[in-house]
């Protein structure tokens, strides 16, 4: 006998079952579907993320508090944050930096008449353009001398200017944050949605009227821009030389490059996590089918004494039983692709998490599935093949 | 004819002091106690001995299911008690058909599905798998009932889709485990006037049964009694079954 007679026999067992056979296979359907769609999820916020790092440019460089090492081990609050001061040091002292951006960043809630709305508040100096790319809608973006003088102006992002000013421009009105009266001299396009924190729900403040409303001088990182994109590491060992002084070891320069390393390292593992989540479901799916297979032996067995009767060897048994249960976890493996793909392609269009169906996770899971019905289906059907012909036919 | 006469050269099955003890529990079970039969070719045979007598061990052995504790299966000029589970998968395949009593087809299967197995474990493949199973099925009066599964179809006629399966890989014995004990008077003489048929048409058919008027439905009877052979005699008085409903067809070699 050829494994062509055994798949069209596996076929017709299976087709004599058809409820339980899918029921069977939805064990599969789901985990398989469950690791393209969380594959896909994980992959595209990678997309995402670092596409929007590498947008920032190659020359950008960020000084961060603590001494952190590519493990990221030790973490928790740094013994000193930065000041102003250290960021005039930075200023005078590294002379391939186009830009110093010191970047605070506060949650608080900001009113407008009767309206409020939580707010992300960026905080920086007037070269903060220079680093963060951000279109405006209308107005400007607060200047020098309202950096120097501390002024109470504002800058919206699109949601925080559609939900205090529906259907108003909110240029020169009044609003409230922390307590503090701004005018609101700007405020931006939609940003879409970014992940790299929900740019539309952020206002724009300069870094010395932070300090002054929310009382405190703590600024968590400083971006610098070389003016040469070659010169990045040159800039990088002024930094280290003007901030030794004062801070020893503890700080941190990241590069771009070193960032996009980490935060793509980071995602990669939250990717591969879900991924595994994902498979444990298929795994559970694969003893669902190897229990399935289990009863089906059992309540076959007179049809096994039949067929070892007219002359099936064990070895005919055996691959009936396998291609059977490989037969399910293909079958829902192919579905379950469907399934997954399907579900992706709905949630890109229509939620802004992004999702890309990648080959590798076809690929893994589908083949996982093919391992996990072999796996499963070979010890009912080694069971299958051991039984005894007088003892089968004796069955009832 | 009697058993004297038979020469080994006619001889298609035989058994050498065969012995078979099985352990029950703890306790051991002496099944067959030295049995010596010998079948001939185009022979019909009973088998009889009330229940516990080791007739069935003895079918299992004869039908080649199972392997003697001691002593010959000589199937064909050749020792078989030795040969592992698949070669002697293929030797039934090739060499006995079995019609149970309760005819064993494939539920949800079609009569013609069901007479192609041993077929499709013999290698036999598409159209002429096919054509042999339609003529078996003709050859058993059921030419109009291919695509009927073993549901739409009667026992006398399940019965004989069976007998078609055993038939179909010309096998040198047909092995009927009490094939009217499941039917009703008029189904089981349809079913053993065509088993009488096969004998006529040349066929090698052994008969199990405990029933006696079955039993003398073949030529010759061998009586089992406590795992031993008690008796084994010619029949004289015959009994032929009347294929009133149906007609058995012709040999088709």
């Amino acid at each position: 006998m050829n494994y062509a007679e055994s798949f069209r026999i596996a076929m017709r067992a299976l087709a004599a079952n058809k409820a339980r056979s899918l029921l069977t296979m939805l064990g599969v359907i789901i985990g398989v579907a469950a690791v393209i769609l969380l594959v896909g999820i994980g992959t595209g916020v990678q997309d995402e993320v670092t596409g929007s790092l590498e947008g920032l440019g190659s020359n950008l460089l960020f000084v961060i508090p603590g001494e952190y090492t590519m493990s990221m081990e030790g973490g928790g609050a740094p013994a000193r944050y930065f000041s102003l001061d250290d960021v005039d040091t930075l200023e005078r002292r590294v002379e391939g930096a186009s830009a110093v951006v010191p970047v605070m960043r506060i949650g608080s809630t900001m009113k407008a008449g009767n309206r409020e709305v939580r707010v992300s508040v960026a905080a920086a100096n007037e070269q903060g353009t220079e680093v963060f790319t951000s279109d405006l809608a209308d107005g400007r973006h607060y200047r020098k001398s309202e950096v120097d003088a501390a002024s109470r102006v504002v800058a919206l992002g699109s949601s925080v200017a559609t939900q205090l000013f529906p259907n108003q421009n909110p240029l020169g009105k009044q609003v409230t944050l922390n307590g503090q009266r701004f005018t609101v001299i700007g405020h931006y396009k939609p940003m879409g949605g970014g992940l790299a924190g929900d740019q539309d729900g952020q206002v724009y403040i300069p870094i010395t009227t932070a300090q002054k409303v929310f009382g405190t001088t703590d600024i968590v990182s400083i971006a610098v821009k070389s003016t040469d994109p070659d010169d990045v590491d040159a800039v990088r060992r002024e930094i280290t030389r003007a901030l030794t002084p004062t801070f020893g070891s503890e700080f941190t320069v990241f590069s771009q490059e070193q960032t996009l390393g980490i935060l793509s390292d980071l995602l990669g593992m939250l990717t591969y996590m879900l991924a595994g989540i994902a498979g444990i479901s298929l795994l559970v799916g694969g003893i669902g089918i190897m229990n399935i297979m289990l009863v089906s032996v059992s309540e076959r067995t007179r049809e096994i004494g039949i067929r070892k009767a007219v002359g099936a060897r064990t070895y005919d048994i055996l691959s009936q039983f396998v291609i059977e249960a490989v037969g399910l976890s293909i079958l829902g493996g192919i579905v379950g692709i469907l399934v997954g793909w399907g579900g992706a392609s709905l949630i890109e269009q229509f939620t802004p998490v992004p999702a890309n169906v990648t080959p590798w996770a076809v690929a893994m899971s589908f083949s996982f599935a093919f391992f996990v019905g072999v796996f499963f289906g070979v010890y009912p059907a080694y069971k299958a093949s051991q039984l005894d012909p007088i003892e089968a036919l004796r069955y009832e | 004819m009697t058993t004297s006469d038979v020469g080994p050269w006619d001889v298609v099955l035989e058994t050498r002091d065969v012995t078979k003890t099985y352990v029950l529990e703890g306790i051991e079970v002496n099944a067959l106690r030295g049995v010596d039969v010998a079948i001939r070719k185009g022979e019909m045979v009973s088998i009889m001995g009330p229940s516990g007598s080791g007739k069935s061990t003895l079918m299992h052995i004869v039908g080649l299911l199972d392997r003697p504790t001691s002593g010959q299966v000589i199937l064909d000029g050749a020792d078989v008690s030795r040969l592992s589970q698949n070669e002697l998968a293929e030797l039934r395949n090739r060499h006995i058909g079995f019609v149970f009593q309760s005819f064993n087809l494939l539920p949800r299967t079609s009569a013609l599905t069901n007479v192609e197995l041993p077929l499709v474990y013999g290698g036999v493949g598409g159209s002429e798998r096919t054509r042999r199973s339609r003529e078996a099925l003709e050859r058993v009066g059921l030419g109009d009932r291919l695509g009927h599964t073993s549901a739409q179809l009667s026992g006398g006629q399940q019965q004989r889709v069976a007998i078609a399966r055993a038939l179909v890989n010309n096998p040198s014995i047909v092995l009927a485990d009490e094939p009217t004990g499941n039917l009703d008077s008029k189904s089981g003489v349809e079913v053993m006037a065509t088993l009488q048929g096969l004998h006529e048409q040349g066929i090698t058919v052994i008969l199990v049964t405990h029933d006696d008027q079955v039993a003398r439905h073949a030529n010759r009877i061998i009586r089992v009694f406590d795992g031993q052979v008690k008796a084994d005699v010619d029949v004289t008085d015959r009994v032929l079954a009347k294929p009133q409903t149906i007609a058995t067809g012709e040999v088709s070699e």
